[in-house]
């Protein structure tokens, strides 16, 4: 092995209670990219934020070049030549791209010449590498893809031999991750060495050297990557083989229970999200939306579920017309029996400061089961709580807990609860597994399941490719606000991805 | 002639009256491009105004005062940060919290020191700032237009009033010309921006707040030693939250934080000048209209009718690392 | 996620960070005491007896406490769905409009207790009309309400002296204020009920507001945590998002909770204005609605830590009163030093002390904290 860019020594780190990082060891060699995987909450960025100076380490040592390093702030991480691609970019909205790549590594008091310097400077980084944008440009107005490479581009600035990416690919099309990777590998080869952050495995396999698998804040394997399979990487990455495909029958659709026809919604700032679509759901299918996160899936939820208004667009709700324009709002689509599970449980779908009990009658306090004219019927929740928390083991079994004390599988499980038990027609899932450890996952496709077989409508929208194809009748391919493209759940990864990238829709519309 | 000379000397007043309106909203703007709602500005006049006249009279000396206004001022500034910041208390809870204990720690500290029921001593000259006559002032004098203007609105104002009006162009060169500005204006925005960049966001904003608190402290020390020759209690009638509803009018822009105050100021003016005298065609304005137009102003434009008023987007959220 | 700290006991939680956010504030201000050259034990030794330590003492206690009863739950139910409303002070001088209204029209042909009930109707009603106008701008505009509560009261304030030196002020007064209200508007006094127990009081304006204020409290209770209004009030508060999701519309639960509040701020006014001074005049509040936000924060937004801190904020009022006199280097005006260095340690740094709590905890019983802890950091 060459020599180590960085090496950590039994690095742990606590929050609370949480054990983020227990004894974390890992070596990466100079000019190399190296690949850490693991599941939701596995501690990798946790590790990575060590790392760069953003989270202190209980205990533990950093060396980088082979010599010890103290890392306290950023600025020290900056100093060693190590940047940081964030998964949320960090960087200032009203800002320029100038403005934002000088930020903190001005030249001196005064602005001027800094902003001189950093133009000649990222004139010679896009010759270089080919990073190509518009030094002007305000950040806001530029796509997600640009303002990922300003945050490259970045790092570079501040003279980055180290490059950490945090999940990188989570809002890029595949033709904009194949990009990113591109500008990875020729990083590599002009010495750089890069450590990549992903839950991905085909990106570990496509661009790393070697790969870390962390599992629950622990460091499980090491590997070179051309001699593991991806297999072997995901077992290591759950402990237990993965359960790729929901055991399911045939599907024996019905009548169409929800159809939308040409909606469109836009959001604050007016920009169209949605973009005339059209689509129906039959009852006893599940009709999965899949897409890069951003092309308008969250919109189109958040409309037909009445939290957002649509600009125009025709839906009916089992064969009744509902107005999404204004007029309709969550409550009386609830009560048309329309049920939501949405994308964000933590500020939507649940009150974390709620005891659980309050949370399993959100959306239906307005219920005459739940009140006694206008005060609420303490018994008969409770006893419905109980009933839910038993239905479907949750745990810890309490209806008094705090809701932010249970795990992220459990919080799913109270919504999927309180949803799934009010008999709708139609059930619509956003995300159904993001932040869900892997038993609850196997629990909830099999709930989901359960209602399409129950002759309900299922709507299910996921950037997770691999879930969509296991749960899905039907698929359908949102890119850019638009349906692109409906195939079968015998699709290939492939063939959707293309879609996902909008490289049909491109065509067609030339 | 008549009506030229009332119109020269309604300008003067509202020049002299939009002066602690303008120090305390750009002291505002500071804290709040950087993130800090500061509605603690009143109480940080009030001390800074308290603290100017209690030294200058003690000390004979009104730079002294001007120092101690300017020292105790931030000192109250830093323990808004303390709590703000340090602590990542509710910005506005804090706010409220030094406006009482300014409020209450004046009237009780200037009773037990001064024994005038809550005055300070009466400044005497050179304990407090002068007029400044500018080369010619009395020459223009008698020039018809131009010598009333040049006499009563540029010359004979202390050096505090110059000072206050310097601080508009400086603070928009400081805000968008140097590495502070850009940083301050970056930390309003985007404080995990700024923190991965290696910059710390508590000691950026310890440092705005620290410029809220001169400001405060000049704009406190111009009411006790300036408008007035000493301290009285609660000298600062709500002047601090004029300045907070100029700083939201001026869309917390510097340039326009002058010409809100200005506005403010004259409305002001205009009242004590009018004292219920009937204008032409309107007809007899009640005062207390007056006096409460700043504020039906402010609603109305807060109410988004004429223009948007939007805030630095991390404006009162206390900066906690992601998790 | 919503707390940063690991679980501590209830008891931990609501009494004892408290008590010592309390005791910080407290000690601070008897540094100021020393600062003018007193004895600050000597001080609060005053203090607690002007306020405890005679009949006529107690009553004015409970008589100021019932003012900050109405003023802190004003405060509270506004928080409850996230709502900052700063504007108590202007809608309780509102609500003195109301007040003056009824009683200057019926004073002289109804008895008290047929003008009580349509007094209470009346400042509930201007209070909740002056909360309002903010709360519709909040909703409909997006209006920043801190802003707005502020800018009312100064409004609030310039209509009051227009009306009190203008249309309300007997012809030929000088006093910027209404007539004296005659007898059918003045409420039946309640100082029988300390005397019960022995104590004299010779003159004290502790009236049946008191009794209307722990109702007052008892219904907020009710409201917040026993109706579905209180739990949409709670849903929005701690997540708009959640709310709207729920099918709760935000402009009628922020409408609503405004005006709930500004109805109990109104109401404030019935204390000072029909159980005590009789008449309507410049700045009768004076500075009670800002008091409702230390009461508040303190009683943890809880109608019973409401009344307590009212209670305590009672005792500062009257012993203050005692204490300037025996000590005339302290004036009243203590009071809003210590208001607000309890609005400082109990509200803004309420969670200075908690860290330090928690290790001690932790270092007694290891079990007791953190096993609740949130799971799921790092991603």
């Amino acid at each position: 092995m060459a020599q180590a860019a960085i090496e950590l020594i039994g690095i742990n780190k606590s929050f609370g209670a949480v054990r983020a990082n227990r004894d974390i060891n890992l070596q990466v060699a100079r000019g190399t990219i190296h690949g850490i995987v693991g599941e939701n909450g596995a501690g990798k960025s946790t590790l990575m934020s060590i790392l760069y100076g953003f989270y202190q380490a209980d205990s533990g040592e950093i060396h980088v070049g082979g010599k010890p390093a103290s890392i306290h702030t950023s600025n020290d991480a900056i100093a060693l030549g190590i940047g940081m691609v964030h998964q949320h970019f960090m960087l200032v909205d009203n800002f320029t791209v100038l403005e934002n790549i000088i930020l903190g590594a001005e030249t001196d008091a005064l602005l001027k010449s800094s902003i001189a310097k950093a133009r000649s400077e990222l004139d010679r980084l896009e010759r270089e590498y080919g990073l190509e944008v518009d030094p002007d440009a305000v950040i806001e107005e530029l796509p997600v893809g640009l303002q990922q490479r300003v945050e490259i581009l970045k790092a570079l600035y501040r003279g980055a031999e180290i490059l950490i990416l945090d999940e990188p690919t989570g809002v890029l099309t595949p033709a904009e991750a194949d990009h990113l990777f591109r500008i990875l590998k020729q990083l590599k080869e002009q010495g750089k060495t890069i450590v990549l952050i992903t839950h991905k495995l085909r990106e570990i396999m496509a661009i790393t050297d070697t790969v870390s698998v962390m599992r629950q804040g622990t460091m499980v394997a090491t590997r070179v990557t051309k001699e593991t399979t991806v297999g072997e990487l995901a077992e290591l990455m759950v402990g237990r083989r993965v359960l790729l495909r929901v055991e399911k029958g045939e599907s024996e659709a019905g009548a169409i229970k929800l159809s939308v026809k040409n909606l469109t919604v836009k959001d604050s700032r007016g920009v169209t999200m949605v973009d005339n679509v059209s689509f129906d759901v039959r009852g006893g299918e599940i009709v999965g939306i899949a897409g890069v996160a951003g092309n308008g899936q969250s919109e189109l939820l958040e409309a037909i579920s009445g939290i957002r208004h649509a600009v125009s667009g025709e839906v009916t709700l089992d064969g009744k017309p509902i107005d999404l324009t204004g007029k309709a709002d969550p409550g009386e689509l609830r009560d048309r029996g329309l049920a939501h599970v949405p994308e964000d449980r933590h500020h939507v779908g649940l009150v974390l400061a709620f005891e659980e009990n309050e949370n399993s009658i959100l959306g239906y306090h307005d219920d005459e089961r739940y009140l006694k004219g206008p005060f609420l019927n303490v018994d008969a929740i409770m006893a419905d709580a109980k009933e839910k928390i038993e239905k479907y083991d949750i745990r810890p079994g309490n209806p008094r807990l705090r809701t932010a004390n249970f795990s992220g599988g459990n919080q799913q499980k109270i919504v999927l609860a309180r949803e799934m038990e009010q008999d709708p027609g139609v059930l619509i899932v956003g995300q159904p597994t993001r932040g869900v450890d892997v038993g609850a996952i196997e629990f909830i496709h099999k709930r989901l399941i359960a209602m399409r077989d129950q002759g309900k409508a299922v709507l299910v929208v996921s950037v997770e490719l691999d879930e969509i194809r296991s749960l899905s009748d039907r698929i359908l391919v949102m890119f850019a606000g638009r349906v692109v493209g409906e195939r079968g759940p015998d699709a290939t990864e492939g063939e959707l991805g293309l879609l996902m990238a909008g490289v049909e829709h491109q065509e067609a519309a030339q | 002639m008549d009506t030229f000379n009332a119109i020269i000397q309604v300008l003067d007043s509202t020049i002299r009256l939009s002066v602690p309106l303008l120090l305390a909203c750009l002291a505002g703007l500071y804290s709040e491009r950087a993130g800090i709602f500061d509605i603690g500005l009143e109480g940080k006049m009030l001390v800074g105004a308290f603290a100017g006249a209690s030294a200058a009279a003690v000390f004979h000396s009104a730079l002294i005062g001007l120092g101690m206004a300017i020292l105790i001022s931030v000192a109250f500034a830093l323990v808004h940060g303390f709590a703000s910041i340090t602590h990542r208390g509710n910005q506005i809870v804090s706010g409220v919290a030094i406006n009482f204990i300014a409020a209450g720690s004046t009237i009780i500290l200037g009773q037990a020191w001064f024994q005038q029921g809550g005055r300070t001593p009466a400044l005497q000259p050179g304990e407090r700032f002068e007029a400044i006559n500018w080369p010619g002032a009395d020459a223009m004098r008698d020039v018809p237009i131009i010598g009333p203007i040049y006499d009563e609105l540029i010359s004979g104002h202390s050096i505090l009033v110059y000072f206050a009006f310097a601080m508009v162009p400086i603070t928009w060169w400081v805000l968008f010309r140097t590495r502070f500005g850009l940083r301050l204006r970056a930390v309003g925005e985007n404080p995990a921006a700024v923190d991965t960049a290696g910059i710390s966001v508590a000691w950026l904003r310890y440092r705005a707040l620290i410029c809220t608190g001169i400001l405060t402290g000049v704009a406190g020390a111009y009411l006790s030693m300036v408008q007035n020759g000493g301290f009285v209690k609660d000298m600062t009638a709500g002047k601090g939250y004029i300045a907070l509803a100029a700083l939201i009018f001026a869309k917390w822009k510097p340039v326009n934080a002058m010409f809100a105050c200005l506005l403010f100021g004259f409305l002001d003016a205009a009242a004590i000048r009018l004292q219920g005298s009937p204008l032409p065609i309107i007809g007899k304005v009640p005062v207390q209209f007056m006096q409460a137009l700043p504020y039906v102003l402010t609603v109305i434009l807060l109410a988004g009718f004429i223009g948007k008023a939007i805030p630095p987007r991390a404006g009162g959220v206390p900066y906690v690392k992601e998790r | 996620m919503s707390t940063p700290y690991a679980k501590l006991p209830a008891w931990a939680d609501y009494g004892l960070i408290p008590l010592i956010n309390l005791s910080v504030a407290f000690i601070v201000a008897g540094f100021v005491v020393l600062l003018v050259g007193e004895n600050p034990l000597r001080a609060a030794v005053i203090l607690v007896e002007g306020a405890f330590g005679k009949g006529t003492g107690i009553a004015f206690t409970l008589f100021y406490a019932t003012t900050f009863i109405f003023t802190g739950l004003s405060v509270a139910v506004a928080a409850h769905c996230s709502l900052f409303n700063i504007g108590t002070e202007g809608q309780a001088y509102i609500g003195g409009l109301g007040i003056a209204l009824v009683c200057l029209s019926f004073d002289s042909t109804l008895p008290w207790w047929v003008i009580f009930p349509m007094a209470i109707v009346a400042a509930a009603a201007f209070g909740a009309l002056w909360g309002l106008i903010p709360a519709y701008l909040q909703a409909k505009r997006g209006s920043h309400i801190v802003i707005t509560t502020i800018m009312f009261n100064f409004i609030a304030a310039s209509v009051m002296v227009y009306l009190l030196v203008g249309a309300l002020k007997p012809a030929g007064s000088q006093a910027p204020q209404t007539r004296n209200f005659l007898a059918g508007a003045e409420l039946p006094k309640l100082n029988w009920i300390i005397e019960l127990f022995g104590a004299k009081i010779r003159s004290a304006p502790l009236n049946i507001c008191f009794l209307l204020a722990l109702v007052m409290a008892f219904l907020v209770w009710l409201l917040i945590w026993r109706t579905r209004l209180g739990y949409e009030m709670r849903t929005y508060g701690h997540s708009p998002k959640a709310a709207r999701y729920a099918g709760i519309s935000e402009t009628r639960i922020i409408i609503t909770a405004m005006m709930i509040s500004g109805a109990l701020a109104g109401m404030m006014a019935l204390n000072p204005v029909m159980g005590d001074q009789h008449n309507v005049a410049i700045d009768f509040v004076s500075g009670a609605g800002y008091v409702g936000i230390a009461v508040a924060l303190m009683g943890r937004l809880h109608p019973v830590g409401i009344v307590l801190a009212a209670i305590l904020f009672g005792m500062l009022y009257q012993g203050g009163a005692e204490l300037a006199f025996e000590m005339p280097a302290i004036s009243r005006d203590m009071i809003v030093i210590i208001q607000g260095l309890v609005i400082l340690f109990a509200g803004a740094l309420e969670h200075m002390f908690r860290p330090y709590i928690q290790t001690l905890f932790a270092s007694f019983s290891p079990k007791s904290v953190g096993m609740q802890a949130v799971k799921g950091t790092g991603a």
